[in-house]
C-alpha cells in the first residue's frame, strides 16, 4: 500500500524529544507516515513507543521537535520562530482528526455500547443524533456486535470491549487511527477476533500506527514496521525486512526474545 | 499395604449430621427482647411521657409549619452545598495551585470553626459590615434588613456543608479511573464536557452514599438555627412549650418528625443508589420486588381438574 501513496506523507515527526524529569524518554524521534500506510511500533517496555503514539494526539505535549499530522502541527502553532501551544479548544478540534484505541478499552462504563459510540459524535461534532445512530449501528455490525447495542460495557468480554473501542474510535469518521496495545490485555482467545477486525480496518485503506508485541500482525498488516529501544528508533522498514531479516544486533535480539 | 481399603458405602448410609447448637446467641437474644419489652412498657406506661399532649400536637398547625421550614432550610442549604462543593472539588483539582490553595483554605477555614459559631457570624453581620456594597459602586445594602435569621442561616449551614461535601465530590472524582479522562480527551472532548458527561456520573457512585448522610445530618442540623429564631421544627416546639411547660412531649413531637422524615430519606437514598450503579454491577431486588415476588410464587394455584 505503501508503494501507491505518493500524496503528502499523513504523520511526520522530525526530531521530537520527550522527558519526564530528568528521565528522556523520547530522543530525538524522526519518522514519516503515508496516507494509507499501516505501520506498527515494535519494541521493549519502557522503549519510548507508547509515549510516541500519545504525542501524536497531543496526550503528551512534546518537548522539542516537531510533529505534523497531515499538514497541521500537533498541539502547537508556529507564529514567527516560536511555537506556542494551542488552546483546550483547538486540542480537542485537532483530536477529532485522530482515533486512538487503548490497552485497556477505557470504554465509557455507565453508558450502552451504543451509547458510547454516538456521545463524541453529538457532542463534539454536533452531528445530528439520527444520523450518528445509523453510522453506530452499522460500525457495531461491521465489528461484529450489532446484537450488544443496548449492553452495558461490564457485561461483554475484553475481546468485545476492544472491538467496541474501535467502532468507537470509528464513530468519529477519523483520518489516522492509533493503537497502544489493543491486545495486551486481552486473554489469547480472544486476540484473533480484534486482530481480525483491525486487519479489515486496513484493508480499507485507513492510515494506522499500531504500538504492539503481536510479531505475527505486524509481520502479516503492517506495511513497514519500527523497533524502538531506549527512546530512539533503532530500525526502520518495510515489515518483512524488518522482522525476517533484521539489520540491527539489538533487534534481532529483541525479536530472538519475543518468539 | 499396596491397597487403600475402601469401606462400602454402607457404612456411611446411616448416618445424619447433626449442626452446631448455638446457646449463647438464644441468650443475647432473650436478654436483648427483654429489655426492649422493658423500656417500651416503661415508655407507654410513665404518664410523665405525656402520650396525649403528643398525639395533641403532632398535627399541630405550627409544629406543621414548623416541620416545613426545617425541609426548606434542608433543601435549600444542601443544594447551596452541593454547588459550592463541585466548584470547590474541581478547584482543589486545578493546576493552577493558588485555586487550589484557595479551595483548601476554604475548607479548612469551614469544617475547622464550629456551625453554631459560623451561624452567630452570619448573624451578626452587620456588627462588622454595617452596609454591605460588595465593593461596587452605587450599592448600599443595610446589612440588618439584609442579613434575615433566613438568610444567616441559610449562609451558615449552606457554606458549611459546601466544605464537607467537597471532599464527598473530590474523592468521587478521584474515584474514577484516568483512563476514561484520556479516552475522552482522545474523543476530543473539552475538559468540561469530560467532566460534565463521563467523570461526574460515574464518580456519583461513590458521592451518593455519603451525601446521603449529609442530607440526613443537614435536616437534624438545621435545629441549630432555633438559637437565629428561625421558626423551624425545633424552635416551633420550644415556643409551644414555652407556655404550656410540656417540656417532654413536645420534644418528642419534633423527634417523631425527624425520625419519620430521616426514613422517607433513607429509603430515597436507596433508590438513587440503584440508579448510579448502573452498568457496575446486578443489582440485588428491591424490598419491594421481593414482596412481589413472594406473592407471585406463594399465588393460590389452580389446579386442573383431570
Amino acid at each position: 500500500m505503501s508503494a501507491t501513496a505518493v500524496a503528502a506523507p499523513k504523520v511526520r515527526a522530525a526530531g521530537v524529544r520527550k522527558s519526564y524529569g530528568n528521565l528522556e524518554v523520547l530522543k530525538g524521534i524522526d519518522l514519516t507516515v503515508d496516507q494509507g500506510e499501516v505501520l506498527c511500533l515494535i519494541g521493549p517496555s519502557g522503549s519510548g513507543k507508547s509515549t510516541f503514539l500519545r504525542c501524536i494526539n497531543h496526550l503528551e505535549a512534546i518537548d522539542s521537535g516537531r510533529l505534523w499530522v497531515g499538514d497541521t502541527t500537533v498541539g502547537y502553532e508556529q507564529r514567527g520562530n516560536k511555537l506556542y501551544e494551542l488552546s483546550d479548544k483547538e486540542i480537542c478540534r485537532q483530536r477529532t482528526e485522530v482515533g486512538m484505541v487503548f490497552q485497556h478499552f477505557n470504554l465509557f462504563p455507565h453508558m450502552t455500547v451504543l451509547e458510547n459510540l454516538m456521545e463524541a459524535p453529538i457532542r463534539v461534532l454536533k452531528q445530528p443524533r439520527r444520523q450518528v445512530r445509523e453510522r453506530a449501528l452499522g460500525l457495531l455490525a461491521q465489528v461484529g456486535l450489532a446484537e450488544k447495542a443496548g449492553s452495558y460495557p461490564k457485561s461483554l468480554s475484553g475481546g468485545q470491549q476492544q472491538r467496541v473501542a474501535i467502532a468507537r474510535a470509528l464513530c468519529m469518521q477519523p483520518s489516522l487511527m492509533l493503537f497502544d496495545e489493543p491486545t495486551s490485555a486481552l486473554d489469547p482467545e480472544l486476540v484473533g477476533d480484534v486482530l481480525a477486525v483491525m486487519r479489515n480496518l486496513a484493508e480499507t485503506g485507513m492510515t494506522m500506527i499500531v504500538v504492539t508485541h503481536e510479531i505475527g500482525f505486524a509481520r502479516d498488516v503492517a506495511d513497514r514496521v519500527a523497533f524502538f529501544d531506549g527512546g530512539q528508533i533503532v530500525e526502520v522498514g518495510p515489515a518483512a525486512d524488518v522482522i525476517t531479516h533484521p539489520q540491527q544486533q539489538r533487534t534481532r535480539e529483541f525479536l530472538a526474545a519475543v518468539r | 499395604m499396596t491397597t487403600l481399603s475402601v469401606p462400602s458405602t454402607s457404612e456411611y448410609v446411616e448416618l445424619t449430621t447433626v449442626p452446631r447448637r448455638h446457646p449463647l446467641r438464644w441468650v443475647s437474644a432473650i436478654v436483648l427482647v427483654g429489655l426492649g419489652v422493658y423500656l417500651l412498657a416503661d415508655v407507654f406506661t410513665n404518664p410523665r411521657f405525656g402520650w396525649d399532649v403528643v398525639s395533641l400536637y403532632l398535627r399541630d398547625v405550627s409544629i406543621f409549619h414548623g416541620l416545613v421550614m426545617t425541609l426548606v432550610l434542608t433543601v435549600v442549604c444542601m443544594a447551596i452545598g452541593i454547588v459550592l462543593a463541585v466548584l470547590l472539588a474541581v478547584m482543589r483539582l486545578s493546576p493552577n495551585p493558588v485555586v487550589r490553595t484557595f479551595a483548601f483554605g476554604y475548607v479548612s477555614f469551614f469544617r475547622g470553626t464550629p456551625v453554631l459559631v459560623q451561624l452567630l457570624f452570619w448573624f451578626n453581620l452587620a456588627a462588622l459590615y454595617p452596609v454591605i456594597s460588595f465593593g461596587l459602586p452605587g450599592v448600599h445594602l443595610d446589612a440588618n434588613t439584609l442579613i434575615t435569621p433566613f438568610i444567616a442561616a441559610v449562609l451558615g449551614l449552606g457554606l458549611n456543608e459546601a466544605a464537607y461535601m467537597s471532599e464527598i465530590v473530590r474523592a468521587g472524582i478521584l474515584s474514577v479511573d484516568h483512563g476514561q479522562n484520556e479516552a475522552a480527551s482522545a474523543l476530543g472532548l473539552t475538559r468540561g464536557q469530560t467532566l460534565r458527561r463521563i467523570v461526574l456520573p460515574q464518580a456519583m457512585r461513590v458521592i451518593v452514599p455519603p451525601t446521603g448522610n449529609e442530607v440526613i445530618g443537614m435536616l437534624k442540623t438545621t435545629s441549630l438555627v432555633s438559637v437565629l429564631a428561625v421558626h423551624e421544627l425545633l424552635f416551633s416546639a420550644q415556643i409551644i412549650y414555652a407556655k404550656n411547660f410540656e417540656t417532654i412531649p413536645l420534644l418528642i413531637v419534633a423527634s417523631i418528625w425527624y425520625i419519620a422524615v430521616t426514613t422517607v430519606l433513607g429509603v430515597g437514598q436507596y433508590y438513587l443508589e440503584r440508579r448510579y450503579a448502573r452498568g457496575n454491577r446486578t443489582l440485588p431486588p428491591t424490598p419491594w420486588q421481593q414482596v412481589r415476588k413472594f406473592f407471585r410464587t406463594h399465588a393460590p394455584v389452580e389446579r386442573s381438574k383431570a
